[in-house]
Parts: C-alpha cells; structure tokens; sequence
C-alpha cells in the first residue's frame, strides 16, 4: 500500500484517561489531510506518536513506509514537524534558529531554500532579531521555515492557526496549498471547523475516537436531515422559542442565523407561521446546506 | 453621559517609545451591552485592554470604565471589572471549591457571601457533585464555564473576555455564548474578544481595530451593509488586508 501516512488500530492511555481509542485512516502521498476536533479531542497526541516522540499503547502507524515503533531515525529524519507551542530557541535570532535546523539536519539552508523562499521573505527583515521578540504570526512563519529547511517528505503541523486572526489564518492555508504543490504531504489539526474546506480529506476527532472521514464536500453531502437558517429581532427569544418546538430535533446559533434541524420534512411557511404566532417579528426563514460545524454538532 | 456608559474612551492613546500602539482612539460601551473588540494578532488589541482594565497607563486621551478614570482610579476599576483570558485564570491544583473561595477573598467579599456565592455558582453550573475535584482534572468546557463564573464573582459592573472561546468544541462554544446573553440579561456589560467571525455576530455592535485605530465600529448589521458584505468574515477581511 502506497501510503504516506498509515494508521491501524491506534490507541494510547494517559493512565486512566484513553487518548486515543482505535484510530486508523491513511494519508496518501501529497494530500493535504485536516484532523479537525477541539481541545483535547487528541490532536497532539497522535502527531506525537507519529513524530516518533511517543510509543502508542497499542497499534501500529508508518510515515514515509517506516514504523514510528522501530524506525524512529528514518522517521525523524523525514518528516517536519512544527507542534503546537512554539519551540524555537527563543534567544537565537530568526537567523540562527534556520541554521541551527539545517545543520542539526545535516544540511544546509540554500539546500532547502527553494521551499521556504516564499515565507522567508516575509521574515527576511527581522533575521537578526530574537525569535522570542517576534510577534505571533511571524514566529509562526519562522516555526514553518524550520520545519521545512531540510525538505521532508511528509509535514507534521499542530494547530498552527489557533490563537491567530481570521485574515492571517486564511493567508496560512494559501502558503499550505503552495507547498503542496512542490508534493509534501501534510497532516495539520485545526480546532476551527471553518478551515477544514481547505483540505482535501478531513477526519473529524473528538475524545479520542475519529467521527468521520471524507472530503469535506462529502462529509457535507452526509447531513441528511431537514435544515434551515432562521432568524427574528430578538434572536436569544427566538432560540428558547424553537427549542420548546416539538419538530426540534436541534437548534444552535451560528452567526447572525440560528441553524434549525427538524424531525421531519416541513416548509419554511410552517415554522415562519409558528414563529409569527409566537409573536416573533422581522422573521426569515430559509432552507440551508450543512457546514462541518453543523454536521460535527450532530456527531458528537 | 456615564449613567449610560459603561465604558467612554476619547483619543486614548498608548506609545511605546517611538511606536504607537494605540493611536487615539474613541468610543463608548453601553451598560447591559455586549461588546465585540476585534482586530488582527498586532492591532493595539491586548494594549487597549490593558489600558482599560487599568493594568498599563496610557500615554494621552482619556477613558472612564465603570465611572472611574483610568489614570486616577485604576484599583477601583479592577475591584468593580471581572477578567477572563483564554487560559481561563483558574488555578489547577485548587479544587472548584478552592477557586470560588479564592477569587471571592482576593474580591473582598466576607465569609457568608463566599459561601453564599459558592453554592450559587455551584447550583447554576450544576456542579455539586464536583465541588471538591481538582480543576486541572475537569474536561475543557467546564473549566471555562467556571472560569466565566468565578469572573462574575463579585458582581462586577463590567466583565472583560479576551478569546474565552479558543479551541473549545462548538457544542460548548455555543453553551457558552448562551450564558454571555443571560449575564447581559442581567445588566452587566460584556466586553469581548474572539477570533471566530461568527461570534461577532452575537455582540450588539463591534468594534475593529487596524493599525492602532479603530477602522469600523458598528452593530454587526450596520457593518455589514456599510462594507456590502455578507458575512462578518468579509468584512473583517476588506478592512485587516485592504486592496
């Protein structure tokens, strides 16, 4: 099998507490897979033992064709690897943080410069300055360049977004979809759902056990259920309102709407004519598409 | 004018050295209001609340929260605000019971009160069964939820959020939006910071902060049509990255 990443039967304990509960999915080479899931769902957990910085309870898992159990070293030397809190060498300048991941990979930056050029650029100014005295979405960057700087075959990102602002966030998953273009394989978890439509396979995790498994659009394509976007003037009124609706199978807010999931195919007019008696005014009431969240809501 | 503010900012102003983080900016927050501050990583975000929490002193303009002024009165404002950041301010190897206590001691209230509060607290959150349990071994959302409470604590006339919501599931993000509009619902003030664009549709007006300024201010309706928009992603889009 020709994968890059590969997953079977996985599960790891903290004690009493299961981390992760018989995980297994495959990555092919090149692809651009999203883990999705909040805090604690197990992200980091796995990334670990796919780095080859934790031995699993049990199961087994390749990268790049080696087994994370026993060839840590073929492993470590092919895969890039950027977790989720920052661990650069925070009194080494940017510059000397690059160099230091080169040399420690027995390599050096011009070697790998054609991948990092795009985003070097981009910190090239402050290569003199202290990595702990960049701001957050450059130290991002530079974490990036160092992860890249010996060119692996396979790119390990944890949460590389979180804590980061929805423009900086979308600027990231731009300079992700050109790197995969030069063939890397990336595995990145992300806790924002929005985010998982720029991957080409997403699994959803949630405490420790994987909900779903598809592209987004097809993971879309799997909320069946009648769905609507609804609003009115007092919209927290509205929530308590629908929830006391015996159709209700589910009402959550998201955004300016709140999304409605009935029991049973209604129309629109009949909740617009429930709401109206309700007293509710300035109402809209629109049949809608799932987005992941909704369909993460109904999983969990 | 401040019987109905919460907050009055006029020209505040924050300079480090040649730099300025914080370039004379003015607006006002309503009692009972829930207030959005947004802004990308870098705007002036983090040093206007600092300034406003009287944690930093400005360098110029002038600012009221909870009647009291941030140069003169900056320890009257810490007694009458609540704080939650991201990482929730709980200490872990306390119990619940511990937290509450703490808070409630470091806020001035007497014994009776604390006990009185604990068992509100507890009650609302449903958390009796665990008033014991260490916080660091409590699942994420709960430790959020209480968190919020113990900010409220001391009845303050305003609380501050910043990113509360980061890396929660969306079923608890949500739960925990429902207990934002039922606190507002009680008169107080919420002044809050997220990443998420759609939680920026729950405030009742929003401000966005670029470069130091603040670029946009409005109900998110308002905004929206101002910047044709659709969605409030859009709109924080066309002002953070013009062009």
């Amino acid at each position: 099998m020709n994968s890059s990443i590969k997953i079977s039967n996985i599960n790891h304990s903290f004690g009493e507490v299961q981390a992760l509960k018989d995980i297994s999915f495959e990555v092919a080479p090149g692809e651009l897979f999203g883990l999705i899931g909040p805090d604690g769902a197990g992200k980091s957990t796995l990334f670990r033992i796919l780095t080859t910085l934790l031995v699993p309870s049990s199961g087994n898992a390749t990268v790049a064709g080696w087994d994370v159990k026993k060839d840590l070293k073929q492993i470590r030397r092919r895969v890039g690897y950027m977790p989720g809190r920052f661990s650069l060498y925070q009194d080494l300048t940017v510059e000397e943080n690059l160099q230091f991941f080169a040399t420690i990979f027995g390599t050096t930056i011009e070697e790998g410069y054609h991948l990092i050029e795009e985003i070097w650029v981009q910190i090239e100014p402050f290569r003199k300055r202290r990595a702990g005295k960049l701001s957050g979405g450059m130290k991002q960057k530079l974490a990036l360049c160092c992860a890249l700087i010996h060119q692996p075959e396979v790119l390990f990102l944890d949460e590389p977004t979180t804590g980061v602002d929805a423009v900086s966030r979308r600027e990231f998953w731009d300079m992700l979809q050109r790197l995969k273009e030069h063939g890397i394989t990336i595995l990145v978890s992300t806790p924002y759902m929005d985010e998982a439509m720029r991957c080409e396979r997403i699994a959803l995790i949630q405490a420790g056990e994987i909900l779903s498994i598809d592209t987004p659009q097809g993971i879309i394509g799997s909320y069946k259920k009648p769905l609507f976007a609804v609003r009115s003037k007092n919209f927290y009124q509205l929530l308590q309102d629908l929830r006391g609706y015996e159709g209700t199978e589910r009402v959550e807010p998201f955004g300016e709407y709140l999304h409605l999931t009935t029991k049973a195919q209604v129309d629109s007019e009949v909740i617009e004519t429930l709401m109206n008696n309700q007293g509710h005014q300035e109402i809209v009431v629109k049949p809608v598409e799932a987005t992941i969240e909704d369909v993460f809501l109904d999983l969990m | 004018m401040s019987a109905e503010n919460a907050i009055t900012a006029h020209q505040l102003t924050k300079r480090f050295g040649d730099f300025t983080a914080v370039d004379a900016i003015s607006f006002e927050v309503k009692k009972g209001e829930i207030f959005g501050f947004l802004g990308a990583n870098g705007a002036g975000k983090t040093t206007a609340i600092r300034m406003l929490t009287g944690l930093n002193r400005p360098t110029g303009g002038e600012a009221t929260v909870a009647g009291f002024d941030v140069y003169r009165q900056s320890e009257k404002i810490k007694e009458n605000i609540g704080y939650m950041s991201q990482k929730f301010s709980l200490y872990e190897d306390l119990s619940i019971r511990q937290n509450i206590r703490f808070y409630g001691g470091i806020y001035g209230l007497r014994s009776n009160e604390i006990k009185e509060k604990t068992e509100q607290i507890l009650t609302s959150l449903t958390l009796e069964a665990y008033a014991d349990k260490i916080v660091g071994e409590l699942p994420l959302g709960w430790k959020q939820r209480l968190a919020f409470a113990v900010a409220n604590v001391h009845d303050p006339a305003i609380v501050f959020l910043d990113e509360p919501t980061g890396g929660v599931d969306p079923a608890t993000r949500r739960r925990f939006w429902e207990m934002i509009y039922a606190t507002a619902n009680l008169g107080r003030t919420i002044f809050v910071t997220t990443h998420y664009m759609d939680e920026a549709e729950y405030c009742d007006r929003i401000s966005i902060m670029v470069d130091g300024k603040i670029a946009a201010l409005g109900s998110p309706g308002e905004l929206k049509e101002r910047f044709s928009a659709t969605t409030m992603d859009e709109v924080f889009v066309s002002l953070a990255r013009p062009k």
